[in-house]
């Protein structure tokens, strides 16, 4: 156990330090959130109704959004880089030493969990000037469900790209073509009550609409609220699930 | 340090099964510099990937480093290096990093892994790249560098892929004086494979030649050469009509292999050529042959490879080298 907690350990720093050595990718990373808080939060202060259903804040109920697409797109483009170092030899000098395999997909993961959760921070701090107010506790709350959120994503982008990894083209196809689905199906842009009642009642199905919601209640700190403990629940969840599948492909992909 | 008994490595390619590895049995002892020649896909890499762990055999064991391959892998991998095909350092990763990060896979602390790190880096002439990211190196540098990584634990064993390929020859003369020092000061067995028969010859000590899965030859490249292939004599007659007195002449040489008139060029070839000639031109003497030129020409091991196959491993290489950049058996679908 030590063992592997060591292996984590050395493979989480080895993904972090490039990183650490130019910290200006992490802030390259933000760039897509921000220009949709730029450009897109803006628009939704004129969409009738909208007001309302944000309780009166539109910060509050648009930067959640942000802050879960940067879990989307961050962590389930991860796959492809082990894709990249599958082939260039670098997955395969790391597999012939006795670093475990479930370590090294969890080093990998929590590197990009800990880039998230860094990233949601700064956008948090960012968003403060312009006039955000959440729940302190509750945002800190959100970070750790972000996180989950984050392994359950990173998990399946390693699962998805071990799958595709005598296809390397299909991954990305593969990755969007189940991620935006996802996106607007848990009314992560719009409240998914604009929508016809099928997309509500498909959106009832998507776990991600529950953590969208469960993430919203606790930045406005309606901590008490059933979406909280539901959301987590649901974060908790794909997590296990990702973590799970993610570790078995990689057990997997070394036969 | 090695032994593999009937190894065997099968996959499955569109439902047909492909034996990249047919049975192969192997001992190479302690201290010992083995190189595996083969023609591309002959299973080279194949057999290289199984006695590293990172292919389970169909058939067969194998113990390396004491360990077997198949039931203590991690136990293997602890006491084995690898340097594979491709380049083992991250593109965007420091240089000094990686080798950091490759002792702390081997279990050294953080202190003793960067010492280990500095050490490496200086002694394959790597320290004014150490914080470089591995992506800007040169060609030389980068496999420098995945041999400073390879070394990172000291292994007693040490597995290189092709180390060579696509270096240019003053990259490769480099590469192989900080191979055979490492051999040297550490007292390193080394396994490789290659297919260049230049290196195979003037470095290893026993050559292995692979080909469609089997071993098919097993000797140092002295003895392969004579043995198999043989030293081709020349001789320029005077007449055509003397061709029949030197085939009389060189039917009671011990080892012919061959023998070819073709006008006043006759060819013949038999072990150790530079000794037999001057006997034989004497023994033509006697018959009055009167020869006007000899010439003796050392084997390579082509000629073993085309005295085994019947193919010369040059054009095969030359041809599969333009055709797949990779080794073909690099495919990873277990039967």
């Amino acid at each position: 156990m030590t063992a592997a907690l060591n292996d984590a350990i050395t493979i989480f720093v080895r993904q972090s330090l490039p990183n650490w050595r130019s910290p200006g990718g992490l802030l390259f990373g933000m760039l897509q959130p921000l220009v949709f808080l730029g450009l897109f939060g803006p628009l939704l202060g004129g969409v009738d109704g909208m007001t309302a259903t944000a309780g009166g804040d539109s910060w509050l109920w648009f930067v959640p959004a942000v802050l879960i697409m940067l879990a989307l797109f961050g962590t389930t483009g991860t796959g492809y880089m082990l894709l990249t170092e599958m082939q260039t030899g670098s997955h395969e000098r790391l597999l012939v030493t006795p670093v475990g395999r479930v370590a090294m997909l969890a080093g990998r993961t929590l590197t990009d969990v800990a880039m998230l959760v860094a990233q949601a921070v700064l956008v948090v701090l960012v968003m403060l000037p312009f006039g955000l107010r959440p729940d302190v506790f509750g945002v800190l709350v959100s970070f750790v469900v972000l996180g989950l959120l984050g392994l359950a994503f990173g998990g399946l982008s390693h699962a998805l790209a071990i799958a595709c990894r005598k296809h390397q083209e299909s991954f990305y196809m593969v990755q969007s073509s189940l991620l935006f689905p996802l996106l607007f199906l848990s009314g992560l842009m719009l409240p998914l009550e604009y929508g016809p009642g099928w997309m509500q009642a498909v959106g009832r199905w998507n776990p991600l609409t529950y953590v969208v919601e469960g993430i919203r209640a606790l930045f406005v700190g309606d901590l008490a609220a059933a979406a909280v403990w539901q959301g987590t629940l649901c974060a908790l969840a794909l997590a296990i699930v990702g973590v799970a599948l993610g570790a078995r492909a990689m057990r997997r992909a070394n036969a | 340090m090695i032994r593999a008994r009937g190894l065997t490595k099968s996959f499955k390619v569109k439902k047909e099964t492909i034996t990249a590895v047919d049975g192969i049995d192997l001992d190479v002892a302690e201290g010992e510099l083995v190189a595996f020649l083969g023609p591309n896909g002959a299973g080279k890499s194949t057999t290289l990937r199984l006695l590293t762990t990172l292919a389970d055999p169909t058939a067969g064991t194998a113990t390396v480093a004491g360990h077997d391959i198949a039931r203590e892998p991690a136990a293997v991998r602890r006491r084995i290096g690898y340097i594979g095909q491709g380049n083992g350092a991250g593109h965007y990763h420091h240089v000094r990093d990686e080798v950091v990060v490759q002792g702390r896979a081997y279990g050294l602390g953080w202190r003793d892994a960067g010492r280990r790190a500095d050490e490496l880096l200086e002694a394959l002439q790597l320290t004014p790249m150490a914080k470089r990211t591995a992506g800007t190196l040169s060609g030389g540098q980068r496999r420098r560098l995945d041999i400073a990584m390879g070394l990172v634990h000291a292994p007693p064993l040490l597995f290189l892929d092709e180390p060579s390929t696509g270096l240019d020859p003053q990259n490769r003369a480099n590469l192989w004086e900080h191979v055979l020092e490492v051999r040297e000061r550490f007292g390193t067995t080394l396994f490789l494979t290659t297919h260049y028969l230049d290196e195979a010859d003037t470095f290893a000590q026993r050559v292995l030649v692979i080909d469609h899965g089997r071993v098919i030859a097993d000797d140092t490249p002295e003895r392969l050469k004579a043995d198999l292939a043989g030293d081709t004599i020349f001789l320029g007659l005077d007449t055509p009509d003397d061709a029949a007195s030197v085939g009389d002449a060189a039917a009671g040489l011990p080892g012919l292999h061959e023998f070819v008139a073709d006008g006043t060029e006759v060819r013949l070839r038999v072990p150790g050529g530079n000794r037999v000639l001057p006997e034989f031109l004497r023994a033509l003497d006697q018959r009055a042959v009167r020869v006007r030129s000899a010439e003796v020409a050392r084997p390579t091991l082509d000629d073993v490879f085309l005295a085994l196959t019947g193919r010369s491993l040059r054009e095969e290489v030359a041809t599969a080298t333009d055709a797949t950049p990779g080794e073909a058996d690099n495919e990873e679908v277990p039967a």
